[in-house]
């Protein structure tokens, strides 16, 4: 009776944790997505990022885009859990199938004046953001790409008088001709 | 409307309790005589009745409530069914649509409140949509893995007149559970368990909610392969309990030689069972050297805490089937001699005789009164509920149950208060037949009240309650983790039974000494109205055999041991956190 052990798996395992993408087609219905957040909350598994919004409004359907992080087998459980809700029609794991095109836009708003502000359009022209709002003191930039490129501009802005940043959270398709 | 769903759907008891959001449904209920309406004394009751019901009859229980207080009180009852796979629809009450969200008097989220303790839930908006949602509700109800489902009908809803859908016009758009097991993994499955040396059929609640179908299957593989079997709380009677390859009940409260048996496996066969915590117990050390086979209809059971090597999702009566079929049709043979050598090991257990404990003369031990129970009641068309704690696990390894579907418990949620309501409900379906709730003391006063609905109803349940004058499971577990400091565990101020039982117009019967509990018992059985019946037993036996938490399979405690160690040094320091 020396080792730790338990009847309930309360420690923290060990594995690794992985980042998946998952893409959920979904009845568009009231209160599916209180269900989708529902059981990531009580079942205590992360949202790192959420998109949702009504895909075909002939079909009443809906795409959810999840982001989230666990352990191998905390990813095989969401899935499945996710299956399981009665308005869900398919749960795909775009990070197994691989190579799958993700994007999201962000709005990133910029105050200076001078010298930072002009090096701020430079910068902006370089990664090929879009000024959507402007006056002599401010710039809001619209951005679209993937995440990592998104945090290298809002990096790169950090300096030049960033005020804030609105991201739409990730959007993500598998390639290639079929559909989900 | 919603009459003529609940008749389409061959609905003939409905439990209930009205109030002002459900009165046009009551009031259409005055003027029938088809559908049965029995009137409950607490919403709670109300679903755990529709749960024995549904869990001795295999039909889907059905329950009407008011809005806010009503389905508040539901809450519990439905997480049970949840929790225990259940198929129940319970129709709620609600506020006018255009009240929704105002606070409205006696409004609640219902929708909100439910939705992670159901299946499913539907608010109905629009009446044209109220007989599809309704056929929908039955439909997930008890498809796939049951459970229980809220249809939330605001009142003016109730009050419109609309277009009425058909059953067969109602398919759900997307929900569409798995029947038949995947062929390769079935004929790898049997493969394996045919090149089994210790092998261990671990069985389940899902065989039950499978169908008697599937319980018969399951008696024929068992059979034809001769390996030994054991079975979840949930899963007793699936498999004859008075069978040679029967082990006994698994896990926390489960035998020496099943729990052994799990541990010292080389192929587990899990059917229908989930591989909860009160059955694995420590995760390291859960049958370490064995390959394992699970079959769930439930994707997200399998690989959920333990990890198996052959995953089967499909309804446990087809995959059954196609195991017999592909063990034919391989004619595959076990290995005999192995086998041999592996029920030698097993009947060493055995002889260890777990259950046994101390007989007396002067006090009935718990185990003694089940005993006499089991003896007098078993040429009997009977039945049990019970309520949660040492009673239940003493009724889970003294009465033995042959056939499915004659066992009722919360198993999942562990709900005191569960057993009478759930005995009303069973007696419903079934007027008669012997309806025993086996009870303790302190549980049988949370829902005390539906001895008034029995009394009603002339149910002539049984409440055979083990007087032991604590929360015994609670002070078990006081002596175990915290020095046998009894905080609040003893039942002070107990009712007298015999008395409270005339009260509710029954019959109260009262058995201190084990020289006059046959007697008793058999007087009970002969009374054709609902009884009490307040059995005294010793107050400080404890159920063995016990894994404590934090433990394995192999590391049980049992009864006679502990008499000689100090009982409150048997659980590690990291055990005593769980629960
Ligand atoms: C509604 C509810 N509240 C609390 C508990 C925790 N609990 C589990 S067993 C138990 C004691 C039950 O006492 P009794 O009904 O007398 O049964 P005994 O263990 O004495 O046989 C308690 C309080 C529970 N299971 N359910
Ligand atoms: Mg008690």
């Amino acid at each position: 009776m020396s080792k730790p052990g338990s009847a309930y798996p309360l420690e923290k395992t060990e594995q690794k944790t992985e980042t998946h993408t998952m893409s959920v087609l979904v009845d568009n219905e009231p209160g599916v997505l209180a269900r989708v957040i529902g059981l990531f909350a009580g079942r205590g598994y992360n949202i790192e990022s959420l998109t949702v919004s009504e895909t075909e409004h002939e079909a009443h359907l809906s795409r959810i885009t999840i982001v989230t992080t666990g352990t191998p087998m905390v990813i095989e459980q969401i899935k499945s859990q996710l299956d399981r809700l009665v308005p869900i029609h398919t749960v795909i794991d775009l990070t197994v199938l691989g190579q799958s095109l993700e994007r999201e836009l962000a709005m990133v708003k910029v105050a200076g004046k001078g010298e930072k502000r002009a090096e701020a359009a430079r910068l902006a022209e370089s990664f090929s953001a879009v000024v959507i709002d402007d006056s002599p003191e401010h710039f809001v930039f619209e951005i679209t790409g993937e995440q990592s490129r998104i945090e290298e501009f809002v990096v790169a802005m950090q300096p030049l008088g960033l005020v804030e940043v609105c991201r739409t959270g990730l959007a993500a398709l598998a390639r290639g001709p079929e559909r989900m | 409307m919603v009459l003529q769903a609940l008749a389409d759907q061959g609905v003939d008891h409905i439990f209930g309790y009205p109030g002002g959001a459900v009165l046009p449904i009551y009031d259409e209920l005055f003027q029938q005589d088809w559908l049965k309406h029995i009137l409950v004394r607490h919403e709670q009751g109300a679903v755990h009745a529709a749960e024995g019901y549904a869990r001795s009859t295999g039909k889907v229980g059905v329950v009407l409530v008011t809005s806010g207080p009503g389905a508040t009180n539901a809450v519990t009852g439905l997480t049970d069914a949840l929790m225990d796979s259940i198929p129940l629809v319970c129709i709620t009450g609600q506020v006018p649509t255009h009240l929704i969200g105002n606070d409205a008097f006696q409004e609640c989220d219902t929708v909100g409140i439910t939705r992670p303790c159901t299946k499913h839930n539907y608010l109905v908006r629009d009446v044209n949509d109220l007989a599809k949602v309704l056929h929908e509700a039955f439909y997930v109800a008890r498809s796939g893995r049951p459970g229980p489902v809220v249809v939330d009908i605001p009142k003016d809803v109730q009050f419109a007149t609309g277009i009425y859908t058909e059953v067969s016009n109602s398919q759900h758009k997307s929900y569409r559970p798995a029947t038949v097991g995947d062929e390769d993994a079935i004929a790898e499955a049997v493969e394996l368990m045919a090149n089994a040396k210790r092998p261990i059929f671990y069985t389940g609640g899902g065989i039950i909610n499978a169908g008697p179908v599937a319980s018969e299957r399951l008696r024929e593989l068992v059979r034809m392969t001769g390996y030994p079997i054991t079975s979840t709380l949930m899963g007793l009677g699936a498999y004859p309990a008075s069978d040679k390859q029967w082990l006994g009940m698994l896990g926390m409260h489960g035998t020496f030689e099943a729990n052994n048996a799990m541990h010292d496996c080389d192929v587990m066969i899990c059917i229908g069972a989930r591989f909860d915590d009160r059955i694995t117990g420590r995760l390291d050390g859960f049958s370490p050297g064995s390959k394992k086979i699970h079959v769930d209809i439930d994707r997200s059971s399998i690989n959920k805490t333990v990890h198996v090597d052959i995953p089967i999702v499909g309804d446990c009566a087809y995959v059954l089937e196609q195991m017999l079929g592909a063990w034919k049709a391989k004619n595959l043979k076990v290995d005999e001699v192995a086998l041999k050598t592996w029920w030698g090991e097993i009947d060493h257990w055995r002889a260890r005789k777990c259950l046994s404990y101390k007989m007396r003369d002067d006090v009935i031990m718990p185990q003694y009164a089940l005993e006499r129970l089991f003896a007098l009641t078993r040429d009997k068309d009977v039945y049990i509920t019970t309520e949660v704690g040492q009673h239940q696990m003493w009724a889970a390894q003294f009465l033995h149950f042959d056939e499915p579907n004659r066992w009722m418990t919360s198993g999942g949620l562990g709900t005191m208060g569960y057993g009478i309501p759930a005995a009303v409900g069973v007696q419903v379906a079934h007027p008669d037949s012997l309806v025993i709730d086996v009870a303790g003391e302190a549980s049988v006063l949370m829902t005390m009240q539906e001895m008034s609905t029995a009394a009603q109803y002339d149910l002539p349940i049984k409440i055979f309650i083990l007087n032991n004058q604590y929360m015994g499971m609670v002070r078990q577990w006081q002596e175990l983790l915290h020095g046998s400091r009894y905080s609040h565990s003893y039942s002070e101020a107990l009712p007298d039974f015999v008395k409270l039982a005339e009260a509710y117009q029954g019959v109260g019967i009262r058995a201190e000494k084990p020289s006059e509990l046959d007697d008793k018992i058999l007087e009970m059985i002969a009374t054709p109205k609902p009884v009490i019946f307040d059995c005294r037993v010793d107050e400080n036996a404890n159920c063995f055999p016990m894994i404590p938490s934090g433990e394995a399979h192999n590391n049980m405690l049992l009864g006679d041991d502990v008499a000689e160690e100090d009982i409150g040094n048997v659980i590690s320091e990291t055990g005593k956190v769980m629960v």
